[in-house]
């Protein structure tokens, strides 16, 4: 790949990443849903493992948990999502670490600010996503958030990173 | 009728502040007691501190914390394990800043003085400087009494206090069914999600032992699950209670055939554990241990409150970190089978992830609820705060009390142990 190419794949995955950013931060779950393949995993580690099936993860999502998951958050019967907390996020530092045919996989720096109760809470986190590429754009094939202090002692979140 | 406490008049007087069916708002709102209760709680009797699990081999350690206090849990080449303050005897600098690992011995980083695994000083530099009548034995991390029970390890500053298998009296009957969902294997931690509540935690120590709530908060999980596993967890119309356990200890028991899970293994194998069966038959256990397995996978049908800091609830250890008046730290300790079928133990593992921690389906909405009672405290403290259900109707249990399974008999015995500490 050329470097003008690679100019090219850069902007349109960080075009992706910041569509994805800004349907989390209005909540907007169905068009979330819609970004995943169907065998897609959500993953938020508490620590680096080969194979996050066999480790304790704060959240190891399949197709079936990301929906119960959206479900919760939009009936209303969740105390903690209702109303949820307010969040503004930016991603940055794109890197794309290897690309394998329609397969791309870009790491990148997020921070997200989240008002609730009158109070101000701030994550940071690396996330690297990797995506497939298909005849209606970028699909979300994984997604593994590491959050600072994952290990450490956290606050419960009502929204997704 | 409810009456009103005269919070002005009330001082910090045990009697004033918990009567059997109620308490008052200075008991999550008042710094002042939040120290005593350092003193007089959580220096003064049994704290949980680890699982041996944690600490499986010769110089394995883990960081913990009696109340505020930060302590090093520690295994020591004899296998014996000790608990000592995580401060360096000369400039109180902590010995050690990782979470958990292996080591040979401590040495504090500012001027190099080192300690081994049972906390004694062993070397310091250039110790001419201290005079021929130093004594090194007299100049080892501050040590504490440790004990440990079906492999719970309690700590305590209190070198005069009962017996850990004395303190815990009732409970350990509980504590022994608890460990049969091992599964016939031994019982190991596989991790753990921490979070941090602005609450007292004396807010979380009632929680566990509140059936009364799970409906209600925990609606929205109740509805990710099957028909059939929904049905498991509507337990406040069945034949659950909760038992005053002594010492302040109590249990609720919520799914009473899930109180002994090496009992009726005949019963039928529930429609989301068929996957897990059919897998560990496909991996060759014949179908006593399937079963066997299968219900330690699902948990125990109890949760056993331990007081002052643990509770053995239903699948994994919670326990309970106070902060300050108003912050707690809570870690939810995820539990399998050491040496047990790896399938079995990934199950064991997202169940745990689809309740608890940070983004389970169950731990924000707890977090949301405790959150809330802190904001409303600091409006009317004249208010009690009220433990009364079902105190007219208790009856005479095996240990104590015994009330219907969403009565505040567990919260009652909790505080009527906390009264009895804090007037010592």
């Amino acid at each position: 790949m050329n470097t003008i190419d690679n100019e090219s794949l850069l902007w349109q995955v960080t075009q992706f990443i910041w569509h994805e950013a800004a349907i989390l931060d209005a909540k907007e779950y169905d068009a979330w849903l819609d970004l995943w393949q169907p065998e897609g995993l959500y993953i938020i580690p508490i620590e680096d493992a080969d194979d996050y099936a066999a480790v304790l993860n704060l959240c190891y999502d399949d197709d079936k948990m990301r929906r119960d998951r959206i479900k919760r958050f939009q009936d209303g019967f969740s105390i903690s999502s209702a109303p949820p907390a307010v969040t503004v996020r930016t991603l940055s530092r794109f890197v794309i670490d290897a690309v394998d045919g329609n397969t791309v996989v870009v790491s990148c720096a997020e921070h997200l600010v989240e008002d609730k109760f009158g109070r101000q809470r701030i994550w940071a986190a690396n996330v690297r996503y990797t995506l497939t590429s298909t005849d209606t754009g970028f699909r979300l094939q994984e997604k593994v958030v590491r959050l600072l202090n994952s290990d450490g002692v956290l606050n419960s979140f009502s929204y997704l990173f | 009728m409810n009456q009103l406490i005269d919070v002005k008049n009330i001082a910090l007087d045990p009697d004033q502040l918990v009567h059997n069916d109620k308490i008052a708002t200075p008991m999550y709102t008042s710094s002042e007691l939040f120290e005593q209760e350092q003193e007089k709680i959580f220096r003064n009797t049994w704290v949980w501190v680890a699982h041996t699990s944690e600490i499986p081999d010769k110089g394995s350690f883990k960081l913990s914390k009696v109340g505020r206090e930060p302590v090093i849990v520690v295994r020591d080449r004899k296998d014996n394990i000790h608990v000592m303050v995580n401060r360096c005897r000369h400039r109180a600098a902590t010995v050690c800043e990782v979470h958990k690992g292996k080591t040979s011995s401590f040495q504090c980083p500012y001027h190099g003085w080192g300690y081994g695994l049972d906390g004694s000083l062993r070397a310091l530099p250039n110790p001419e400087q201290y005079g021929d009548d130093f004594d090194k034995s007299q100049h080892g991390m501050l040590k504490l009494r440790v004990e440990s029970y079906q492999g719970m390890i309690f700590a305590t500053f209190n070198e005069s206090v009962e017996p850990l298998e004395d303190f815990l009296g009732a409970a350990k009957k509980w504590i022994d069914l608890f460990m049969k969902q091992g599964g016939g294997y031994p019982v190991k931690t596989l991790g753990e999600h921490q979070f941090s509540v602005p609450m007292n935690w004396k807010v979380q120590l009632e929680n566990t032992t509140d059936a009364y709530h799970f409906p209600i908060v925990h609606k929205s999980f109740l509805q990710s699950l099957d028909e059939e596993a929904e049905k498991t967890f509507t337990f406040l119309d069945g034949e659950g209670f909760v038992e005053d356990l002594g010492n302040g200890h109590s249990v609720m028991v919520m799914i009473p055939e899930l109180v002994d899970l090496e009992e009726d293994l005949e019963r039928k194998i529930p429609e989301r554990f068929e996957e897990l069966a059919q897998a560990l038959r496909d991996e060759g256990y014949p179908e006593d241990q399937v079963r066997r397995i299968v219900r330690a996978v699902g948990g125990s049908g109890f949760n056993l409150n331990l007081f002052p800091n643990v509770a053995c609830s239903m699948a994994f250890f919670r326990v309970l970190t106070p902060v300050a008046v108003d912050k707690t730290d809570i870690r939810h300790i995820a539990i399998g089978m050491e040496g047990g079928p790896d399938i079995a133990n990934r199950v064991r593992l997202r169940l745990h992830e689809h309740f608890q921690g940070p983004m389970g389906f169950g731990s924000p909405d707890d977090a949301e609820v405790w959150e809330r009672i802190q904001r409303g405290v600091d409006g009317g403290a004249e208010l009690p705060i009220l433990v009364n259900r079902g105190i007219e109707k208790e009856v005479p249990g095996e240990a104590g009390p015994r009330g219907h399974v969403s009565d505040e008999t567990g919260m009652r015995a909790a505080y009527a142990m906390w009264k009895r500490m804090m007037q010592e």
